[in-house]
Protein backbone atom coordinates (compact mmCIF):
# COMPACT_ATOMS: atom_id res chain seq x y z
CA UNK A 1 0.00 0.00 0.00
CA UNK A 2 1.22 3.13 -0.85
CA UNK A 3 0.81 5.53 2.10
CA UNK A 4 0.24 9.32 0.07
CA UNK A 5 0.20 12.02 3.07
CA UNK A 6 1.27 15.62 0.30
CA UNK A 7 -2.94 16.17 0.72
CA UNK A 8 -2.37 17.05 4.09
CA UNK A 9 -1.88 21.21 4.52
CA UNK A 10 -3.34 23.86 6.08
CA UNK A 11 -6.35 24.51 4.00
CA UNK A 12 -7.36 20.96 5.22
CA UNK A 13 -6.70 21.90 9.01
CA UNK A 14 -8.83 25.54 8.52
CA UNK A 15 -11.23 24.02 6.82
CA UNK A 16 -12.28 20.85 8.48
CA UNK A 17 -10.39 20.05 11.31
CA UNK A 18 -10.61 23.75 13.52
CA UNK A 19 -14.47 23.65 13.32
CA UNK A 20 -14.76 19.66 14.41
CA UNK A 21 -12.09 20.38 17.17
CA UNK A 22 -13.47 23.64 18.81
CA UNK A 23 -17.03 21.25 18.77
CA UNK A 24 -15.09 18.66 20.41
CA UNK A 25 -13.33 21.08 22.71
CA UNK A 26 -16.65 22.90 23.81
CA UNK A 27 -18.37 19.43 24.20
CA UNK A 28 -15.79 18.30 26.91
CA UNK A 29 -15.88 21.71 28.86
CA UNK A 30 -19.29 22.25 29.00
CA UNK A 31 -20.30 19.02 29.57
CA UNK A 32 -17.12 18.57 32.23
CA UNK A 33 -18.51 21.77 33.87
CA UNK A 34 -22.10 20.72 33.53
CA UNK A 35 -21.66 17.26 34.12
CA UNK A 36 -19.49 18.26 37.41
CA UNK A 37 -22.27 20.56 38.99
CA UNK A 38 -24.93 17.91 38.53
CA UNK A 39 -22.68 14.92 39.90
CA UNK A 40 -22.20 17.10 43.07
CA UNK A 41 -25.52 17.64 43.33
CA UNK A 42 -26.60 13.92 42.92
CA UNK A 43 -23.66 12.78 45.31
CA UNK A 44 -24.94 14.85 47.94
CA UNK A 45 -28.39 13.36 47.08
CA UNK A 46 -26.91 9.55 46.95
CA UNK A 47 -25.64 10.45 50.81
CA UNK A 48 -28.34 12.01 52.04
CA UNK A 49 -30.35 10.22 54.75
CA UNK A 50 -33.17 10.80 53.18
CA UNK A 51 -34.37 7.51 51.48
CA UNK A 52 -36.51 8.26 48.56
CA UNK A 53 -33.88 11.34 47.86
CA UNK A 54 -30.58 8.69 47.62
CA UNK A 55 -32.77 6.29 45.59
CA UNK A 56 -33.96 8.76 43.17
CA UNK A 57 -30.06 9.54 42.84
CA UNK A 58 -29.29 5.80 42.76
CA UNK A 59 -31.78 5.09 39.94
CA UNK A 60 -30.34 8.15 37.95
CA UNK A 61 -26.62 7.06 38.34
CA UNK A 62 -27.17 3.46 37.77
CA UNK A 63 -29.42 3.84 35.00
CA UNK A 64 -26.82 5.97 32.92
CA UNK A 65 -23.86 3.75 33.82
CA UNK A 66 -25.45 0.58 32.50
CA UNK A 67 -26.08 2.01 29.42
CA UNK A 68 -23.77 2.17 25.98
CA UNK A 69 -23.09 5.92 26.08
CA UNK A 70 -24.11 5.64 22.02
CA UNK A 71 -27.60 4.27 22.81
CA UNK A 72 -28.03 7.43 25.03
CA UNK A 73 -27.15 9.96 22.12
CA UNK A 74 -29.39 7.81 20.25
CA UNK A 75 -32.39 8.27 22.80
CA UNK A 76 -32.16 12.29 23.56
CA UNK A 77 -31.66 12.76 20.00
CA UNK A 78 -35.12 10.81 19.60
CA UNK A 79 -36.41 12.15 22.64
CA UNK A 80 -35.63 15.75 22.77
CA UNK A 81 -37.80 16.64 19.64
CA UNK A 82 -40.79 14.64 20.75
CA UNK A 83 -40.88 15.93 23.93
CA UNK A 84 -40.46 19.94 22.81
CA UNK A 85 -42.01 19.50 19.50
CA UNK A 86 -39.17 21.28 18.24
CA UNK A 87 -36.35 19.47 15.76
CA UNK A 88 -33.07 20.10 17.32
CA UNK A 89 -29.88 19.96 16.04
CA UNK A 90 -27.03 17.02 16.43
CA UNK A 91 -24.66 19.61 18.20
CA UNK A 92 -27.09 20.91 21.10
CA UNK A 93 -28.53 17.66 21.60
CA UNK A 94 -24.96 15.77 22.04
CA UNK A 95 -24.16 18.79 24.17
CA UNK A 96 -27.29 17.89 26.56
CA UNK A 97 -27.22 14.63 26.55
CA UNK A 98 -23.03 14.65 27.41
CA UNK A 99 -23.56 16.54 30.25
CA UNK A 100 -26.79 14.95 31.45
CA UNK A 101 -24.58 11.36 30.85
CA UNK A 102 -21.27 12.56 32.52
CA UNK A 103 -23.08 13.31 35.35
CA UNK A 104 -23.85 9.90 36.64
CA UNK A 105 -19.88 9.35 36.52
CA UNK A 106 -18.82 12.69 38.02
CA UNK A 107 -21.31 11.77 40.77
CA UNK A 108 -19.74 8.71 41.88
CA UNK A 109 -16.40 10.15 42.10
CA UNK A 110 -17.77 12.85 43.77
CA UNK A 111 -19.37 10.62 46.60
CA UNK A 112 -15.98 9.05 46.97
CA UNK A 113 -14.31 12.22 47.39
CA UNK A 114 -17.15 13.47 49.74
CA UNK A 115 -16.81 10.04 51.88
CA UNK A 116 -13.31 10.98 51.77
CA UNK A 117 -13.64 13.91 54.09
CA UNK A 118 -13.54 12.65 57.63
CA UNK A 119 -17.08 12.93 59.36
CA UNK A 120 -15.91 15.45 62.43
CA UNK A 121 -15.59 17.93 59.86
CA UNK A 122 -19.34 18.09 59.10
CA UNK A 123 -19.97 18.21 62.79
CA UNK A 124 -17.13 20.89 63.29
CA UNK A 125 -19.30 22.97 60.66
CA UNK A 126 -22.38 22.50 62.62
CA UNK A 127 -20.84 23.61 66.10
CA UNK A 128 -19.42 26.57 64.83
CA UNK A 129 -23.52 27.12 63.68
CA UNK A 130 -23.40 26.58 60.03
CA UNK A 131 -26.12 25.31 58.10
CA UNK A 132 -25.52 22.30 56.03
CA UNK A 133 -25.32 24.42 52.34
CA UNK A 134 -22.62 26.18 54.63
CA UNK A 135 -20.49 23.12 55.67
CA UNK A 136 -20.79 21.53 52.14
CA UNK A 137 -19.63 24.63 50.37
CA UNK A 138 -16.95 26.25 52.42
CA UNK A 139 -16.08 23.23 54.58
CA UNK A 140 -16.88 19.57 52.35
CA UNK A 141 -16.88 20.11 48.85
CA UNK A 142 -13.87 22.11 48.22
CA UNK A 143 -11.26 19.36 49.79
CA UNK A 144 -13.72 16.86 48.28
CA UNK A 145 -12.70 18.40 44.74
CA UNK A 146 -9.45 19.05 45.22
CA UNK A 147 -8.91 15.37 46.50
CA UNK A 148 -10.90 14.19 43.44
CA UNK A 149 -9.22 16.69 40.81
CA UNK A 150 -7.18 13.82 39.20
CA UNK A 151 -9.75 11.72 39.02
CA UNK A 152 -11.98 14.15 37.32
CA UNK A 153 -9.60 14.99 34.84
CA UNK A 154 -8.75 11.26 34.10
CA UNK A 155 -12.41 10.92 33.41
CA UNK A 156 -12.36 14.21 31.40
CA UNK A 157 -9.98 13.08 28.97
CA UNK A 158 -11.90 9.61 28.53
CA UNK A 159 -14.83 12.20 28.45
CA UNK A 160 -12.66 13.63 25.01
CA UNK A 161 -12.29 10.23 23.55
CA UNK A 162 -16.10 9.33 23.78
CA UNK A 163 -17.07 12.61 21.85
CA UNK A 164 -16.16 10.86 19.07
CA UNK A 165 -19.33 8.96 19.36
CA UNK A 166 -21.44 12.15 18.29
CA UNK A 167 -21.03 10.01 14.66
CA UNK A 168 -23.88 8.16 15.24
CA UNK A 169 -26.18 11.47 15.07
CA UNK A 170 -24.38 13.28 12.70
CA UNK A 171 -22.80 16.05 14.88
CA UNK A 172 -19.64 17.47 13.64
CA UNK A 173 -16.59 16.77 15.49
CA UNK A 174 -13.07 16.39 15.10
CA UNK A 175 -13.22 12.69 13.78
CA UNK A 176 -15.99 14.19 11.41
CA UNK A 177 -14.16 16.43 10.38
CA UNK A 178 -10.76 13.97 9.73
CA UNK A 179 -13.79 11.78 7.93
CA UNK A 180 -15.40 14.18 5.76
CA UNK A 181 -11.82 15.57 4.85
CA UNK A 182 -11.04 12.07 3.46
CA UNK A 183 -13.40 11.07 1.52
CA UNK A 184 -13.36 14.80 -0.32
CA UNK A 185 -9.31 13.86 -1.22
CA UNK A 186 -10.43 10.09 -1.57
CA UNK A 187 -7.62 9.63 1.37
CA UNK A 188 -9.89 7.74 3.92
CA UNK A 189 -6.93 5.52 5.27
CA UNK A 190 -3.88 8.18 5.68
CA UNK A 191 -6.77 10.50 7.27
CA UNK A 192 -7.96 8.32 9.89
CA UNK A 193 -4.40 7.54 10.88
CA UNK A 194 -3.68 11.37 11.02
CA UNK A 195 -6.80 11.14 13.32
CA UNK A 196 -5.67 8.66 15.53
CA UNK A 197 -2.30 10.44 16.00
CA UNK A 198 -3.93 14.05 17.02
CA UNK A 199 -6.56 11.95 19.25
CA UNK A 200 -3.42 10.09 20.56
CA UNK A 201 -1.12 13.20 21.16
CA UNK A 202 -4.14 15.08 22.81
CA UNK A 203 -5.11 12.36 25.03
CA UNK A 204 -1.56 11.26 25.87
CA UNK A 205 -0.74 15.08 26.69
CA UNK A 206 -3.89 15.97 28.68
CA UNK A 207 -3.19 12.55 30.77
CA UNK A 208 0.17 13.79 31.32
CA UNK A 209 -0.82 16.73 32.83
CA UNK A 210 -3.22 14.61 35.10
CA UNK A 211 -0.36 12.23 36.33
CA UNK A 212 1.84 15.82 37.53
CA UNK A 213 -0.80 17.19 39.15
CA UNK A 214 -1.82 14.14 40.74
CA UNK A 215 2.08 14.51 42.68
CA UNK A 216 1.83 17.67 43.40
CA UNK A 217 -1.69 18.29 45.05
CA UNK A 218 -1.87 15.55 46.80
CA UNK A 219 -2.94 16.45 50.63
CA UNK A 220 -0.66 15.77 53.11
CA UNK A 221 -2.86 14.54 56.08
CA UNK B 1 -53.12 0.27 15.21
CA UNK B 2 -54.36 1.87 18.50
CA UNK B 3 -52.58 3.32 21.20
CA UNK B 4 -49.37 5.46 22.26
CA UNK B 5 -48.12 1.73 22.73
CA UNK B 6 -47.55 -0.04 19.20
CA UNK B 7 -45.01 -3.44 20.44
CA UNK B 8 -46.61 -4.89 17.40
CA UNK B 9 -44.21 -3.43 15.47
CA UNK B 10 -41.80 -6.16 16.50
CA UNK B 11 -43.99 -8.79 14.79
CA UNK B 12 -44.27 -6.40 11.37
CA UNK B 13 -42.01 -8.50 8.90
CA UNK B 14 -38.92 -6.05 7.65
CA UNK B 15 -37.85 -8.21 4.41
CA UNK B 16 -41.56 -9.91 3.79
CA UNK B 17 -40.40 -13.09 5.35
CA UNK B 18 -38.19 -12.32 8.68
CA UNK B 19 -39.89 -10.48 11.82
CA UNK B 20 -38.34 -7.34 13.71
CA UNK B 21 -38.01 -9.56 16.65
CA UNK B 22 -35.70 -12.16 15.15
CA UNK B 23 -33.66 -9.64 13.60
CA UNK B 24 -33.27 -8.31 17.17
CA UNK B 25 -32.90 -11.44 19.08
CA UNK B 26 -29.98 -12.13 16.30
CA UNK B 27 -28.35 -8.39 16.97
CA UNK B 28 -28.55 -9.40 20.31
CA UNK B 29 -26.45 -12.64 19.63
CA UNK B 30 -23.91 -10.92 17.30
CA UNK B 31 -23.29 -8.01 20.38
CA UNK B 32 -22.76 -11.14 22.73
CA UNK B 33 -20.40 -12.19 20.07
CA UNK B 34 -18.22 -9.29 19.69
CA UNK B 35 -18.36 -8.57 23.65
CA UNK B 36 -17.42 -12.25 24.57
CA UNK B 37 -14.61 -12.80 22.04
CA UNK B 38 -12.98 -9.38 22.79
CA UNK B 39 -12.98 -10.04 26.43
CA UNK B 40 -11.04 -13.16 25.61
CA UNK B 41 -8.78 -11.13 23.49
CA UNK B 42 -8.56 -8.80 26.01
CA UNK B 43 -8.10 -11.01 28.78
CA UNK B 44 -5.51 -13.15 27.30
CA UNK B 45 -3.37 -9.69 26.08
CA UNK B 46 -4.02 -7.30 29.27
CA UNK B 47 -2.87 -10.41 31.48
CA UNK B 48 0.23 -10.34 29.40
CA UNK B 49 0.82 -6.72 28.92
CA UNK B 50 0.30 -6.27 33.11
CA UNK B 51 2.84 -9.45 33.69
CA UNK B 52 5.14 -7.59 31.47
CA UNK B 53 5.05 -4.61 33.31
CA UNK B 54 5.93 -6.05 36.56
CA UNK B 55 8.61 -7.92 35.63
CA UNK B 56 12.48 -7.14 36.75
CA UNK B 57 13.13 -6.66 32.73
CA UNK B 58 13.21 -3.07 31.79
CA UNK B 59 12.78 -3.74 27.93
CA UNK B 60 9.78 -5.57 28.99
CA UNK B 61 8.21 -3.15 31.30
CA UNK B 62 8.72 -0.18 29.04
CA UNK B 63 7.50 -2.18 26.14
CA UNK B 64 4.36 -3.06 28.59
CA UNK B 65 4.21 0.74 28.93
CA UNK B 66 4.31 1.81 25.47
CA UNK B 67 1.35 -0.96 24.56
CA UNK B 68 -0.63 0.52 27.02
CA UNK B 69 -0.13 4.44 26.53
CA UNK B 70 -1.23 3.45 22.83
CA UNK B 71 -4.11 1.69 23.10
CA UNK B 72 -5.75 3.62 25.50
CA UNK B 73 -4.92 7.07 24.34
CA UNK B 74 -7.02 7.03 21.21
CA UNK B 75 -10.81 6.72 20.62
CA UNK B 76 -12.26 2.86 20.22
CA UNK B 77 -14.06 4.33 17.58
CA UNK B 78 -11.40 5.53 15.77
CA UNK B 79 -9.41 2.22 16.71
CA UNK B 80 -12.09 0.66 14.79
CA UNK B 81 -11.53 2.21 11.91
CA UNK B 82 -8.33 1.69 11.84
CA UNK B 83 -8.84 -2.22 12.33
CA UNK B 84 -11.35 -2.37 9.46
CA UNK B 85 -10.51 0.11 7.04
CA UNK B 86 -6.77 0.54 7.32
CA UNK B 87 -5.13 -2.64 7.99
CA UNK B 88 -6.73 -4.55 5.34
CA UNK B 89 -5.36 -1.94 3.02
CA UNK B 90 -1.73 -1.90 4.87
CA UNK B 91 -1.70 -6.10 4.61
CA UNK B 92 -3.78 -7.06 1.71
CA UNK B 93 -3.89 -10.82 3.64
CA UNK B 94 -6.50 -9.70 6.19
CA UNK B 95 -8.78 -8.88 3.13
CA UNK B 96 -10.11 -12.39 4.15
CA UNK B 97 -10.99 -12.12 7.66
CA UNK B 98 -14.21 -11.42 8.10
CA UNK B 99 -14.94 -7.52 9.19
CA UNK B 100 -16.38 -9.55 12.55
CA UNK B 101 -13.17 -10.07 13.66
CA UNK B 102 -11.65 -6.96 12.81
CA UNK B 103 -13.85 -5.54 15.17
CA UNK B 104 -12.97 -8.59 17.81
CA UNK B 105 -9.27 -7.30 17.81
CA UNK B 106 -9.68 -3.73 17.77
CA UNK B 107 -12.74 -3.67 21.24
CA UNK B 108 -10.21 -6.52 22.73
CA UNK B 109 -7.30 -4.72 22.46
CA UNK B 110 -8.26 -1.61 23.37
CA UNK B 111 -10.03 -3.39 26.89
CA UNK B 112 -6.35 -5.21 26.99
CA UNK B 113 -4.93 -1.77 27.72
CA UNK B 114 -7.41 -1.09 30.81
CA UNK B 115 -6.98 -4.80 31.97
CA UNK B 116 -3.29 -4.75 31.95
CA UNK B 117 -3.69 -1.72 34.18
CA UNK B 118 -5.65 -4.28 36.60
CA UNK B 119 -3.50 -6.51 36.68
CA UNK B 120 -0.71 -4.37 37.24
CA UNK B 121 -2.50 -3.30 40.24
CA UNK B 122 -3.03 -6.68 41.62
CA UNK B 123 0.12 -7.55 41.36
CA UNK B 124 1.44 -4.91 42.94
CA UNK B 125 -0.40 -5.08 46.03
CA UNK B 126 0.69 -8.36 47.16
CA UNK B 127 3.77 -7.82 49.32
CA UNK B 128 7.29 -8.19 47.62
CA UNK B 129 8.52 -10.27 49.78
CA UNK B 130 6.14 -13.12 47.91
CA UNK B 131 8.35 -12.57 45.05
CA UNK B 132 11.30 -12.73 46.66
CA UNK B 133 9.93 -15.90 48.79
CA UNK B 134 9.23 -17.52 45.57
CA UNK B 135 13.19 -16.64 44.26
CA UNK B 136 14.39 -18.06 47.37
CA UNK B 137 13.07 -21.30 46.93
CA UNK B 138 14.35 -21.96 43.71
CA UNK B 139 11.56 -21.22 42.00
CA UNK B 140 12.54 -19.62 38.30
CA UNK B 141 10.43 -16.17 37.77
CA UNK B 142 8.13 -17.78 35.58
CA UNK B 143 7.54 -20.44 37.82
CA UNK B 144 7.30 -17.59 40.87
CA UNK B 145 4.24 -16.00 38.55
CA UNK B 146 2.86 -19.50 38.25
CA UNK B 147 2.86 -20.73 41.39
CA UNK B 148 2.80 -17.85 43.78
CA UNK B 149 1.99 -14.48 42.26
CA UNK B 150 -0.90 -15.01 40.04
CA UNK B 151 -3.26 -17.28 42.30
CA UNK B 152 -3.70 -14.63 44.27
CA UNK B 153 -3.37 -11.99 42.25
CA UNK B 154 -6.42 -12.82 39.87
CA UNK B 155 -8.42 -13.26 42.98
CA UNK B 156 -8.19 -9.87 43.84
CA UNK B 157 -8.91 -8.84 40.28
CA UNK B 158 -12.19 -10.99 40.23
CA UNK B 159 -14.03 -7.62 40.51
CA UNK B 160 -12.33 -5.02 38.41
CA UNK B 161 -12.56 -7.66 35.84
CA UNK B 162 -16.30 -8.28 36.20
CA UNK B 163 -16.74 -4.25 35.66
CA UNK B 164 -14.44 -4.48 32.10
CA UNK B 165 -16.54 -7.03 31.34
CA UNK B 166 -19.69 -5.20 31.97
CA UNK B 167 -18.14 -2.06 30.20
CA UNK B 168 -16.79 -3.78 27.11
CA UNK B 169 -20.79 -5.27 26.44
CA UNK B 170 -21.20 -1.33 26.43
CA UNK B 171 -18.78 -0.66 24.48
CA UNK B 172 -19.38 -3.03 22.10
CA UNK B 173 -21.85 -0.64 20.93
CA UNK B 174 -19.39 1.32 18.60
CA UNK B 175 -19.59 -2.10 16.13
CA UNK B 176 -22.60 -0.13 14.77
CA UNK B 177 -19.82 2.65 12.71
CA UNK B 178 -18.55 -0.41 10.91
CA UNK B 179 -22.18 -2.18 10.29
CA UNK B 180 -21.69 -5.14 12.59
CA UNK B 181 -25.55 -5.80 12.69
CA UNK B 182 -25.49 -5.79 16.24
CA UNK B 183 -28.22 -4.41 19.20
CA UNK B 184 -26.84 -0.54 17.85
CA UNK B 185 -27.20 -0.75 14.58
CA UNK B 186 -30.56 -2.64 14.44
CA UNK B 187 -32.00 0.44 16.92
CA UNK B 188 -30.54 2.66 14.23
CA UNK B 189 -32.27 0.86 11.26
CA UNK B 190 -35.21 -0.09 13.08
CA UNK B 191 -36.09 2.88 14.29
CA UNK B 192 -35.41 4.51 10.45
CA UNK B 193 -37.71 1.30 8.86
CA UNK B 194 -40.40 1.74 11.35
CA UNK B 195 -40.89 5.22 13.02
CA UNK B 196 -41.38 3.46 16.08
CA UNK B 197 -38.24 4.56 17.71
CA UNK B 198 -39.21 4.39 21.30
CA UNK B 199 -40.21 0.90 20.69
CA UNK B 200 -36.78 0.07 19.52
CA UNK B 201 -34.87 1.70 21.93
CA UNK B 202 -36.80 -0.07 24.84
CA UNK B 203 -36.13 -3.23 23.74
CA UNK B 204 -32.13 -2.84 22.70
CA UNK B 205 -31.59 -1.13 25.87
CA UNK B 206 -33.53 -3.89 27.86
CA UNK B 207 -31.16 -6.40 26.16
CA UNK B 208 -27.89 -4.28 27.43
CA UNK B 209 -29.42 -4.49 30.84
CA UNK B 210 -29.81 -8.03 31.05
CA UNK B 211 -26.84 -8.87 29.43
CA UNK B 212 -24.96 -6.84 31.94
CA UNK B 213 -26.89 -7.87 34.84
CA UNK B 214 -25.95 -11.29 33.55
CA UNK B 215 -22.45 -10.88 33.67
CA UNK B 216 -22.44 -8.93 36.78
CA UNK B 217 -24.36 -11.60 38.31
CA UNK B 218 -22.29 -14.48 36.92
CA UNK B 219 -18.87 -12.67 38.37
CA UNK B 220 -20.48 -13.09 41.68
CA UNK B 221 -20.46 -16.50 41.41
CA UNK B 222 -17.11 -17.22 40.54
CA UNK B 223 -16.04 -14.22 43.22
CA UNK B 224 -17.78 -15.92 45.88
CA UNK B 225 -15.93 -19.86 44.61
CA UNK B 226 -12.71 -17.93 44.16
CA UNK B 227 -12.50 -16.03 47.30
CA UNK B 228 -9.59 -16.38 49.45
CA UNK B 229 -9.93 -17.67 53.09
CA UNK B 230 -8.94 -15.10 55.54
CA UNK B 231 -9.26 -11.91 53.37
CA UNK B 232 -11.45 -9.26 53.75
CA UNK B 233 -14.99 -10.35 52.73
CA UNK B 234 -13.53 -13.65 52.82
CA UNK B 235 -14.44 -17.00 54.19
CA UNK B 236 -13.26 -17.07 58.09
Amino acid sequence: MNLDFSYLDWGIVSNFLVKGLRFSFELTVISMLGGTFIGTLLAMMRLSSRRWISLVAAVYVDTFRSIPLVMVILWFFLLIPMLTGRAMGAELSATITFTVFEAAYYAEIMRAGIQSIPRGQMAAGYAVGMSYTQCMRLVVLPQALRNMLPLLLTQTVILFQDTSLVYAIGAYDLLKGFEIAGKNFNRPIETYLVAAVVYFAICFGLSTVVRRLQKKIRIVR
Amino acid sequence: MSGPWQWQVFLQKYDGEHTYLSWLMSAWGWTLMVALSALAVALVVGSLVGIARTTPMRWLVLLGEAWTELFRNIPLLVQVFLWYYALPAALPILQAVPGFLMVVFALGFYTSARISEQVKAGIQTLPTGQRYAGLALGLTLPQTYRYVLLPRAFRILVPPLTSEAMTIVKNSSVAFAVSIPELTMFAMQAQEETSRGVEVYLAVTALYFISSFTIGRLAMVVERKLRVPGMVGGKA
